[in-house]
């Protein structure tokens, strides 16, 4: 049986031992010495967390399909067993063979958000791999990172030898292929990284070079030879129905934040809300076929044995089979008990139709995200939603049972006044009265409106990606006056207001627009004991201004408006979507002109280049 | 109809607590597409108990879990099935079509059977043998119990039914080892780990449960038979040890 990398004494100190010890249902176990290739997978969060997430249960399922890799999982220590590991010199180890991530070929680590980086860091540090890539042996592993935030890896750059840019199904195979020959001609590291640069989707960032203007803004950014590609184009999936897809999940033995069977509709959206980086790096929208989700669904239930589904994507609403997958389900979940879960719904008619057949009893939250509080100011994010649709939507909602309605927004959008603001709560009190409106006898006691607002927090290959971000002063000084605003309101009584923590978003939106220059305050971040930075009881923002402090980074630099013609840290990375589109897009959000979604129109974007998805619907 | 299970759980899945293991039947019960019955009303779960509820870190050869019954299932057929889907260190070892008339596990449970094994830097004590033998002469053994409501003392020694330091010709291993019945259920409960923890303040050493590795053998019910009470196994097997057997 398996040798547990962690003594029983240690385990049974630690908070969900459960955590460590690897052999859930359907992990892959494999005979390391009849594989060529060892990858262990990192998402580096909490095992819930990192179990939760479907592109890693994708990519492990890939991974160990092939004969010749066996990929393995690693999550972070939560900090009760990283603080024992330390004392005792245990290192991090990968839950299926419970061996040292040392000892792989290659670590790959998913950059979800980047409040993780100094987790990565942690990730390393424990696996004691040398921080920064320069400094690693021919026998470290291979470490790349690959996911949403690897369309801006430079500011971990120097921490990692690879990223890949897109979805990981497309290529791979190919670098498993260049790892391969390089082990079996005894290519050294740096050969073998060269080798890596000519495959598609792979960003070496050692083998390029970034100089600086005097003003700290990027002069040039180019490769350092010849044969190294100027630009990465990122990598899509054109036939989403024919990808691999994990029929059979690992189910963990603990309970995982997102604890049942995810279903994958579609990639990417037709919306082109102006704020939303993953609605232009995942374009073209490309559908999974009913028959396809149905095969899968009823396979992965089977083969869980999970109670409950989700079906996941960023506007589900625009799936066009939507309610042939609900039917589907319903059919089925009679016979099993099962419950669909389906989030990411627009409020329109058909919506809640769908959401009456799969909720017959529950009537729990509804969400809607108007994101901003007028028309005018929608108008600029083009988040195609009139107030007409929300209220209408809640109006519905009501009168069929719910109570309960959730409310996000942003603040500090561009352009946004004061009257925008004070939209936020005026919006919420308008849903409240549509409730109370409704006679006494048939409304089910009191409502809750509860509204969240975030800070917005310019991302890069969205057309907002020259915006400055608030300051954390002006970003409490907001919230601060939609809080009074909503204490004037007539139902303040049934309106509830939180907002999310300025300091870590001010974080963040450093490290979404930052350069290389970054790394060094990452590690002064992580040596003054930062990890968990998303988790607010661990985020620790002494420690933070330190790290600023001593490394002398100007935050106010980071958050600045970028000027239209300035080389961006990230335009390297080519996502299909051009930058002449990002600009159009920007003059119109000025203007306060709507573009209509890519069902309605095509703006030219430039995704059509990767020749399918929506570009192409109807066309066959 | 119901039926029980006994299930054994050792290697890694021990640190697998009791609600997840909940869980994780749940989940196998659907993945072999089980004739387990469900609770009626608006939100319908499987009818599923544990008699007791193991602790975080100890193995079992000897666990049991009543369930309802939708239609009947050959016992043969119900433990191949439910193994077809159990993963590494949970067996399923028997499977019982139950008397109506009969209770819950959970309120049947009388006594259990333990092993404790000790760590490595037990074994080199020279005269812990002794030093346990005649720990357990001893007719009173007080033990301060915390609850919620209040303190109090207690002498755990009445319920220790049986024991021994098992030799090679009972366990195949030498490990150092010993072999105890204790009290469990409802009206009287004794953790092994309590027993450990009392003898090492005997012995005056520290305690650490680390140095001792708790695993169930067995878990007892009542039999009255003819104003006689026997400890029968929930499976309904007779108690394998006698005072004589064992000394």
């Amino acid at each position: 049986m398996r040798e547990l990398a962690l003594p029983e004494r240690v385990l049974m100190s630690v908070e969900k031992p459960a955590r460590y010890i690897g052999n859930e249902l359907n992990a892959v176990m494999k005979d390391k010495d009849a594989v060529n290739v060892r990858f262990v997978m990192c998402f580096p969060d909490v095992y819930e967390i990192g179990m939760s997430h479907l592109g890693i249960q994708i990519l492990y399922h890939m991974f160990n399909e092939m004969n010749d890799v066996w990929c393995e999982r690693v999550y972070s220590p939560w900090p009760d067993l990283d603080k024992i590991m330390r004392q005792e010199n245990i290192p991090l180890f990968a839950l299926e063979s419970q061996d040292p991530v040392r000892d792989f070929d290659f670590l790959g680590i998913t950059l979800q958000y980047e409040m993780c980086y100094t987790n990565i860091l942690q990730i390393l540090d424990l696996s004691r791999i040398p921080i920064y890539s320069s400094a690693r042996g021919e026998n470290d592993p291979i470490v790349i990172g690959g996911g949403p935030c690897a369309y801006n890896p430079e500011p971990i750059a120097d921490f990692f030898d690879l990223f890949y840019i897109g979805e990981g199904e497309v290529t791979y195979r190919q670098l498993i292929d260049v790892y391969e020959s390089a082990s079996e001609n005894h290519l050294s590291r740096r050969e073998f990284l060269e080798k890596a640069s000519e495959v598609p989707g792979i960003y070496v960032p050692s083998l390029y070079e970034v100089s600086y203007n005097e003003d700290g803004t990027i002069q040039d950014f180019s490769p350092i030879k010849d044969n190294i590609p100027q630009r990465v184009r990122k990598q899509v999936v054109m036939d989403l129905s024919g990808a691999v897809y994990p029929e059979r999940p690992i189910v963990p033995f603990i309970r995982a934040t997102q604890d049942r069977v995810v279903l994958e509709l579609q990639r990417g959206c037709i919306r082109g809300c102006r704020f939303c980086q993953a609605g232009y790096i995942y374009r073209p929208v490309r559908e999974r076929s009913l028959e396809t989700l149905e095969s899968f669904g009823g396979k992965m239930l089977d083969n869980t044995g999970y109670d409950e589904i989700t079906l996941s994507s960023l506007s589900s609403s625009d799936y066009r089979s939507l309610e042939g997958i609900v039917d589907y389900l319903c059919e089925d979940c009679k016979e099993k008990r099962i419950n669909i879960e389906l989030p990411s719904l627009r409020i329109d008619t058909f919506s809640l139709n769908v959401m009456d057949k799969i909720q017959d009893v529950h009537k729990g939250g509804l969400t809607f995200a108007p994101e901003a509080g007028t028309q005018r100011m929608r108008d600029v994010i083009n988040k195609g939603l009139t107030e007409q649709d929300i209220l209408a939507g809640a109006d519905k909602a009501f009168h069929s049972g719910w109570n309960k309605v959730k409310l996000y927004f942003m603040l500090g959008l561009p352009t946004e006044r004061t009257e925008d603001v004070e939209g936020i709560p005026e919006l919420a009190e308008k849903v409240a009265q549509l409730y109370y409106q409704i006679p006494k006898e048939e409304r089910q006691g009191r409502c809750t409106v509860s509204t969240s607002t975030s800070f917005f927090i310019p991302k890069p290959f969205t057309p907002f990606q020259w915006c400055g971000m608030i300051s954390e002063k002006e970003c409490l000084e907001k919230a601060a006056s939609v809080r009074e605003a909503f204490k004037r309101k007539p139902h303040w009584k049934s309106l509830k207001y939180q907002y999310h923590s300025p300091d870590v978003s001010v974080l963040e939106g450093i490290f979404a627009r930052g350069d290389r220059k970054l790394s060094r305050l990452l590690l002064a971040a992580y040596r003054n004991g930062c990890m968990f930075d998303a988790w607010t009881e661990l985020f620790n923002k002494k420690a933070w201004d330190d790290a600023i402090a001593e490394t002398g980074v100007s935050v106010a630099f980071y958050n600045r408006e970028r000027k239209l013609d300035e080389k961006l840290p990230w335009d390297f990375i080519d996502i299909g979507v051009t930058k002449e589109h990002m600009l159009r897009e920007w003059e119109k959000a000025i203007a306060g002109t709507v573009t209509p979604n890519c069902r309605e129109k095509c703006a030219g974007c430039g995704a059509s280049v990767f020749g399918g998805g929506v570009c192409f619907e109807g066309q066959n | 109809m119901k039926a029980r299970i006994k299930f054994s759980k050792t290697g890694a899945v021990k640190f697998i607590g009791h609600l997840d293991l909940m869980r994780y039947f749940q989940k196998a019960m659907r993945r072999s597409n089980f004739p387990i019955a469900y609770t009626g009303g608006m939100s319908p779960h499987m009818i599923m108990s544990f008699a007791a509820p193991l602790g975080i870190g100890i193995t079992s050869e000897g666990e049991y879990l009543d369930i309802g019954l939708d239609r009947f299932i050959e016992p043969g057929k119900a433990v191949e099935v439910l193994n077809s889907v159990m993963t590494e260190g949970i067996r399923v070892l028997s499977f019982q079509i139950l008397d109506e008339s009969e209770k819950s596990g959970m309120a049947l449970v009388s006594a259990a059977d333990y092993l404790v094994r000790f760590s490595p830097c037990y074994h080199s004590l020279p005269d812990w043998m002794d030093q346990w033998t005649d720990f357990m002469s001893r007719p009173v053994c007080s033990v301060i119990k915390e609850t919620k409501a209040e303190t109090k003392k207690i002498n755990i020694r009445p319920l220790i039914y049986l024991w021994s330091l098992p030799s090679d010709t009972l366990r195949n291993d030498a490990e150092h080892m010993i072999f105890m019945q204790t009290a469990s259920g409802s009206r009287n409960n004794l953790k092994p780990e309590c027993v450990m923890e009392a003898f090492c303040r005997f012995t005056g050493n520290p305690y650490s449960q680390d140095d001792f590795r708790v695993h169930r053998l067995e878990i007892y019910k009542d039999m009255i038979i003819n104003g006689t009470r026997y400890l029968t196994g929930l499976d309904g097997s007779r108690c394998k040890w006698t005072e004589e057997s064992l000394s």
